[in-house]
């Protein structure tokens, strides 16, 4: 019992960030068709910037309340301003072969990581009992479920049902999916495609911000885990199908249970795990578990 | 880019006359082999390594600029060459060419199921295959500790050709001598032997199959046989210059097979340029003496290596040696 409470919100914690990123992962590949390995470098710029503000905030001895707020709108800030200049970028290779579109997001890997040691250095940075701030919820005698986590997932949650409703209710987000199933068209339609493209890449931003700065009271920020953050991303989209939201989503959860199992039960499967079950969905289902036939 | 002129200049095949990009490969031919003599013994080490390099991003060029697969998980059969050879000198098989030729063998063991799965994709979806499989690798080298040592990794001893005897010189001297031009001459040889690969038929039917798949295959190219061939070639290239990679370092470290190793060794064969067949030499030799000037220098030199990729990929596709091949073959 304890144990498989311990494993079930340990897991779909992982798996509410994991979801958070690997939809930015997502949405950017399914319209701009670009495979961005920098995603990961995002969420970690949004983990220290996080850290940064969840200081500032304790420092002005700000309500517990308001650490949400300040870490989503943290991230929100760093998207506004990362998601167009990086767009602006990537703008280059827009017409280029797609290898040469990730090799740039892997220059950007390796300029990210240096730009996070130049502010703030290069040992892991802690906040400081934030996570416990946040109380616990008794769930009978001995068990208790972090708060934190349970209110993470419910972010996660929201998150995921408004980009549901964004993409298939609102006039933007059909154009969107209209632009992801053929851009041509939509261009011949009178849509600024580059519009949407800046709107979208930014959109996969703030995913991968928001759900860093999101995660800091919880684990500290390390310089690693941008790039370890990527192998998660893309065994979350190969196992949902590279494109799908709903196989973002079904991905993370299999990535974070799996991984919180194996955690639990037999530490060295932990990454091994992962990568069975990619290869084995590779295998036996190559499009993914929810991605549409190529 | 016109196919043709890919062509001419991976193959060399040009009748336009002695140009900056014939004079290169021999120049560098020289300054290999004279350079334990006017470098001292850290940068003949350094070209030692590079030379292991040089080896894997054929392999991997093989699979890149001729058939057209981007494999972004090579590392992991630098990997393989590497824990053959901790795993034989801790077993006191100390001779390289039995070390050689079980990398070798290993290597063939892992990358025909490998390539079997990974070449039923093409693009993307290849890239991150390879990607996935060499994450696997990693995950168990640094897991599994009683079988690989963990993060910790596995001593590698220094092996001895069988050709010289090497008894009472010390490390640096045999790195530095006669090992050096054993691996130079190692060098040679496999350079040789992928000039007459790329330049045979099936040569042919891999450019043919990166250009066109469907077109190669009415012409009777057999295009799955020939992907996977040409991965098990590149993945006995990847552990042989693994083995070279990892003798002067002395450890076999899981961290050779992690995604970002696979993501350095793609920069190398960019930054040499991969639209010529003497490109990863060069990347390879360019991108370890940068590094190491480098990281002297500055403890921020991934920014540097960044940048410096982001304007290669933007501006010079084609590497350095695209840019002395001045028929400008741009990628579009």
């Amino acid at each position: 019992m304890l144990w498989g409470v311990n494993i079930l919100i340990s897991g779909v914690f992982n798996a509410a960030v994991l979801f958070l990123i690997a939809a930015g992962l997502q949405i950017v590949f399914g319209v701009q068709k670009i495979v961005n390995l920098a995603c990961g470098s995002f969420y970690a710029l949004g983990a220290y910037f996080g850290i940064t503000a969840l200081a500032w905030a304790v420092k002005l001895q700000l309500p517990v309340a308001t650490f949400i707020p300040i870490l989503i709108t943290s991230g929100l800030l760093l998207a506004a301003v990362l998601g167009p200049t990086v767009e602006r970028l990537l703008r280059f290779v827009y017409h280029r072969d797609e290898h040469f579109q990730l090799l740039l997001t892997f220059a950007l890997v390796l300029i990210f990581e240096d730009i996070i040691r130049i502010f703030w250095g290069a040992s892991p940075l802690q906040s400081n009992n934030v996570y416990f701030a946040f109380g616990e919820l008794p769930l009978g005698h001995n068990v208790a479920v972090p708060n934190y986590n349970l209110i993470v997932i419910g972010i996660a949650l929201a998150i995921s049902l408004g980009f549901g409703w964004f993409l298939q209710a609102t006039r933007f987000g059909k154009i969107v999916r209209a632009t992801a199933e053929n851009a041509a068209m939509c261009e011949a339609l009178c849509i600024d495609l580059s519009k949407v493209y800046v709107a979208v890449f930014t959109l996969g931003v703030a995913l991968g911000t928001v759900g860093g700065a999101l995660v800091v009271p919880a684990a500290a920020a390390s310089l690693d885990m941008g790039v370890e953050l990527i192998v998660d991303a893309f065994a979350v989209v190969i196992i949902g199908g590279l494109g799908s939201m709903p196989g973002a989503l079904v991905g993370a959860l299999v990535v974070g249970l799996t991984r919180a199992a194996a955690i639990w039960l037999y530490p060295e499967f932990e990454m091994l795990a992962i990568y069975v079950i990619v290869i084995a969905v590779l295998i036996l289902r190559p499009r993914g578990l929810l991605g549409k036939s190529a | 880019m016109s196919v043709a002129s890919l062509n001419a200049s991976l193959t060399g095949s040009t009748r336009h006359g002695v140009r900056p990009v014939h004079v290169v490969p021999l120049l560098g031919l020289l300054i290999i082999a004279a350079f334990p003599y006017i470098a001292g013994p850290h940068y003949a080490i350094l070209m030692f390594s590079a030379m292991g390099f040089a080896i894997a991003l054929m392999g991997l060029n093989l699979l890149f600029g001729f058939t057209g697969l981007l494999s972004f998980g090579h590392a992991m059969f630098l990997a393989i060459g590497a824990y053959t050879a901790a795993y034989l000198t801790s077993a006191k098989i100390m001779a390289l060419e039995a070390i050689l030729l079980t990398a070798a063998g290993v290597a063939i063991v892992v990358a025909v199921p490998i390539g079997l799965l990974c070449i039923r994709y093409v693009k993307i979806y290849f890239s991150m295959l390879t990607l996935a499989f060499s994450m696997l690798l990693y995950s168990f080298l640094f897991k599994f500790y009683p079988i690989t040592g963990g993060d910790e990794g596995l001593r590698i001893k220094l092996p001895t050709p069988l050709l010289f005897d090497l008894s009472g010189l010390d490390t640096v001297t045999i790195l530095t001598g006669p090992m050096y031009f054993y691996v130079f001459g190692m060098l040679i040889a496999l350079t040789f032997l992928m000039w007459r690969l790329t330049h045979s038929a099936f040569g042919l039917g891999l450019r043919a199959i990166r250009e066109n798949e469907q077109k190669a295959r009415y012409l009777g190219v057999n295009v799955q046989r020939y992907r996977l061939v040409a991965f098990v070639i590149a993945g006995v290239y990847g552990a042989l210059g693994g083995v070279i990679v990892a003798i002067p370092v002395g450890l076999a470290e899981p961290s050779i097979a992690y995604w970002v190793q696979s993501g350095n060794l793609v920069f190398m064969l960019l930054l040499g340029g991969y639209t010529n067949f003497f490109g990863p030499v060069l990347g390879a030799i360019l991108f370890i003496f940068f590094q190491d000037q480098l990281m002297s220098y500055t403890e921020y030199w991934r920014l540097t290596f960044g940048v410096l990729l982001a304007v290669i990929v933007i501006f010079f596709p084609n590497g350095l040696m695209g840019v002395l091949d001045h028929r400008r073959v741009w990628s579009t």
